[in-house]
């Protein structure tokens, strides 16, 4: 356990993703089979422990410490896993091995298991027994994703994550034929039948540099949705719903699962549908990070999904035929199969390259967030290849709001405050926060905000500041909707920096009523 | 039948008062008579008229002071004894930083002792903390909670080299409190194999000199302020917590952020620090410190000065220890840093 539990600990305390990766990367080059497979499985939230729950392991805790000094410590720590880890009063300095851990629990009648911790605890030194409370518990939260533990492991072997990614769902705990296969010492397990993730093909936003280089006759327009991209696996050995970063959201999308009645591997939109007309993000929003849907949740915001490629058919793989290829046998595919729930992405007819820029602009309109371009003769390629697929988004909405708070950036700008919280008027006469940005200025601008920060600060809470409310930003921004996060009841998407505005007075920035006009 | 100290030891909002000595422990506004513990801003105070301490409190004092220190300085040598109207005053090692001191005071058969800040874990530049019997101890509590158990020192300072072995072309910046804790981390660092220079901030460097002087010796030392960005690559570098963040922490490349405190055993605290190599070095006593001091004195009442107050208290009660807590406000929050 003591290797992992160190792991954990410089995981939740790395700063930055590359940090993260090299140290992932060290543990599952220098920790044996199966330890490091059950540590990726931990990880991944592949394991679950019924018997180990976390009002079990503070009655065990309580049995041992006063519990007036219990709610004191509980108090002051703020966190229950953690106060239980570090309130324990035995301390030992030989803790159970990892596999031991996972091995003997899934063994053990339930009425055993307490007792089974209890003796682990007792071996455990403090770092060591927070690994376990929250192994067991589960929600390791020490900032590091199955995708960031794919990287390393990709930098680990020499190969692609997409290769990875491929194999993965085929694959269970503790994994020893991916380590395997990742030292070279056996060939890449095959993904076989099973309803396995296909790496995705990945677009590249259109720049103004590239308008120029770009032959418009070559390539397909559809609409740029605003949802999340998905791929709908389903065959004889199963039917799965991923995301596009490989991360199985079956379970809180039943009705597409059962709608998934075919054997085929498509690529496509997820989006939350009302007779076939599509609705705001917001209400898709409703739907994301859930482990599962309610009856109640599926009858107020129906998943739909946009098909926009096929990449397997009855097994037969087609991603190496040119895109108007599989155009073909989609809409083929589609008219047979006449699946619930999904709808062709329409392909958009255009003449010039003026035409599709005046579709792009109507693009608002048409509640997308702008254009997807995809060469007629480019294969369904993993990743971000270059040139083939464009999204070429609508122009970004903007209104001039007011800095409030600022807090320190990560890594390299660790020291600097690049982190802001914006607000603007309320009808009250108020500012209101309605935005968040990290992005968009320059080193020197980034310089110069952080030495203004410094110099008007008018509060502090912890980590952040308060400043006077007199620096102005125009912010740019994808849209707006409601949110219950923010006072002012609204927040932007994908806000960024687009400019100082050293020359505008605060009180002349934008009015919370102009912005809610903006929520779709 | 001796006269209970709460008859003649009293806390005053100048600090805890001795009223046949006529002099105040670690005092909190200018008094004519003071007794100074050890050299932390929030213990030693400046502009007090005769002050009486250690030799090696009063250099520090000196250096960081001045001529502020007070205007006539007494040594007082650890073990020696010397009356003061009424009062046979000692000092004894507390173990928390060079020259720090419990006070002893007897009066008429009575002895209470003020611990000052302590610890009980070793620590190479200071000697260790001495428990002395009495009838009333007076503690700190700093870490007075049951959560608080601070590791081998050996452990955290070969944490600090595993990652510096493992990161070779990062800069280790180690916030450290100026006083103390600086010197005992290099010092570990020393016994512990590390012999390449340590960079310093300039807060650490004069009192790194004054310990130097005293006879603690810490090896190659270079200032980090004068060193290049490429010559700090890969490097030590110590600071205080407070300027790591701050602009002077730009002249690091990369750097990995570690801080040593005995408040880093908590990891949202180290989160919200920014810091990410937390590691667990205290020069205040944990919790089974403080219980196992509370216990050696023998002492049947405990005063509790600053610090969790609460659960100490609530620890004495349940080993049928008389306590209370003497509210006194003004310690402890030296930036919060000395911990």
């Amino acid at each position: 356990m003591k290797p992992f539990a160190e792991l954990l600990e410089r995981l939740l305390f790395a700063p930055g993703r590359n940090t993260k990766i090299s140290l992932l990367r060290a543990y599952f080059s220098a920790r044996p089979d199966p330890e490091r497979g059950y540590a990726l499985a931990a990880i991944a939230g592949a394991l679950d422990f019924p018997g180990a729950k976390a009002a079990a392991l503070k009655q065990l805790a309580m049995a041992n410490v006063d519990a007036e000094l219990f709610d004191l410590s509980y108090d002051f720590v703020g966190d229950l896993a953690e106060t239980i880890a570090l309130i324990w009063p035995a301390q030992g300095d030989d803790p159970p091995a990892l596999p031991e851990v996972i091995e003997r629990l899934r063994a053990a009648p339930r009425p055993a298991i307490p007792a089974l911790i209890e003796g682990w605890l007792n071996r455990s030194d403090p770092s060591t027994r927070l690994a376990l409370v929250k192994l067991l518990t589960g929600g390791l939260r020490v900032g590091a994703s199955l995708r960031l533990a794919k990287l390393a492991l990709a930098e680990m072997g020499g190969v692609e994550v997409h290769e990875i990614e491929e194999v993965w769902h085929g694959l269970a705990p503790p994994y020893e034929d991916l380590f395997a296969w990742l030292e070279g010492r056996a060939a890449r397990p095959a993904a076989g039948a099973a309803p396995v993730f296909r790496p995705v093909m990945l677009a590249h936003p259109i720049e103004p540099e590239d308008m120029g280089r770009i032959d418009w006759r070559e390539f397909r327009a559809e609409q740029k949705y605003d949802g999340i991209r998905v791929q709908i696996v389903a065959g004889p050995q199963g039917r799965r719903l991923y995301s596009r970063a490989a991360e199985d959201i079956s379970a809180a999308f039943p009705e597409i699962l059962e709608a998934a009645a075919f054997d085929a591997v498509l690529d496509g939109e997820l989006l939350v549908m009302r007779e076939g007309r599509i609705a705001p993000f917001g209400d898709l929003q409703q739907r994301l990070n859930r482990k599962s849907a309610s009856p109640a949740l599926r009858a107020g915001f129906p998943a739909g999904i946009m098909l926009y490629d096929l990449l397997f058919e009855a097994g037969e793989d087609l991603r190496p035929l040119p895109f108007d290829a599989r155009r073909a046998r989609l809409e083929a595919w589609f008219a047979r199969a006449r699946p619930a729930r999904m709808q062709l992405s329409p392909l958009i007819p255009f003449a010039s390259a003026e035409e599709l820029a005046a579709l792009r602009e109507g693009a608002r309109e048409a509640e997308s967030e702008g254009l997807m371009l995809k060469r007629g003769d480019a294969p369904y390629l993993a990743g971000r290849p270059k040139g083939l697929w464009w999204k070429w988004k609508r122009a970004p909405l903007s209104l001039d709001a007011v800095l409030m708070y600022a807090q320190r950036g990560h890594g390299k700008r660790s020291s600097f405050y690049s982190d802001y919280t914006f607000g603007v008027w309320s009808e009250a006469g108020e500012l209101v926060p309605v935005a968040k940005a990290y992005s968009g200025y320059s080193d020197e601008e980034l310089n110069f905000i952080d030495r203004w920060i410094r110099n008007h600060t008018t509060n502090r809470f912890g980590p952040v500041r308060e400043v006077e409310k007199t620096l102005v930003f125009e912010l740019g921004f994808d849209g707006a909707q409601t949110s219950t996060r923010h006072k002012s009841g609204v927040a932007l998407r994908f806000p960024r920096v687009l400019r100082l505005r050293l020359d505008k007075p605060a009180s002349e920035a934008d009015r919370l009523e102009s912005v809610r006009r903006l929520i779709r | 039948m001796p006269p209970h100290p709460a008859s003649w030891l009293k806390p005053t909002p100048s600090g805890l008062y001795c009223l046949p000595g006529d002099f105040y422990i670690d005092p909190l506004r200018q008094v004519p008579r003071a007794i100074i513990t050890h050299g932390h801003s929030d213990h030693a105070r400046p502009g007090h008229a005769q002050v009486l301490a250690t030799p090696e409190t009063l250099a520090i004092m000196r250096a960081r002071m001045g001529e502020r220190a007070g205007a006539s300085l007494q040594p007082l040598p650890y073990g020696e004894t010397l009356e003061v109207g009424g009062v046979r005053v000692r000092l004894v090692p507390a173990g928390h930083v060079l020259g720090s001191a419990q006070v002893v005071m007897e009066h008429q058969g009575a002895r209470a002792v003020v611990s000052g800040d302590y610890k009980r874990q070793p620590d190479p530049t200071c000697p260790p903390f001495e428990p002395v019997r009495c009838d009333v101890f007076v503690t700190e509590a700093t870490f007075g909670l049951p959560v608080f158990r601070h590791p081998e020192p050996e452990g955290e300072i070969a944490k600090l080299l595993q990652s510096h072995a493992l990161f070779p072309g990062r800069t280790h910046v180690v916030g450290a409190y100026a006083l103390g804790k600086a010197q005992r981390l290099i010092a570990c660092l020393r016994r512990q194999g590390y012999d390449a220079p340590i960079y310093l901030h300039g807060a650490h460097a004069n009192l790194c000199a004054v310990y130097e002087r005293l006879g603690v010796g810490l090896g190659a030392l270079r200032p980090a302020t004068a060193a290049q960005k490429a010559e700090l690559k890969g490097a030590l570098v110590l600071a205080p917590p407070s300027a790591v963040g701050e602009r002077w922490g730009r002249r690091l490349e990369d750097p990995v952020v570690a801080q040593a405190s005995g408040w880093m055993r908590i990891r949202q605290r180290a989160k919200a620090a920014g810091v990410e190599l937390p590691l667990i070095i205290s020069d205040h006593a944990d919790w089974d410190g403080l219980l196992a001091t509370i216990r050696e004195t023998q002492a049947p009442e405990i005063w509790v000065t600053h610090g969790a107050e609460e659960a100490l208290i609530r620890a004495c009660a349940l080993m049928q220890i008389r306590a209370r807590a003497l509210s006194l406000i003004g310690y402890g929050d030296e930036d919060g840093e000395e911990a």
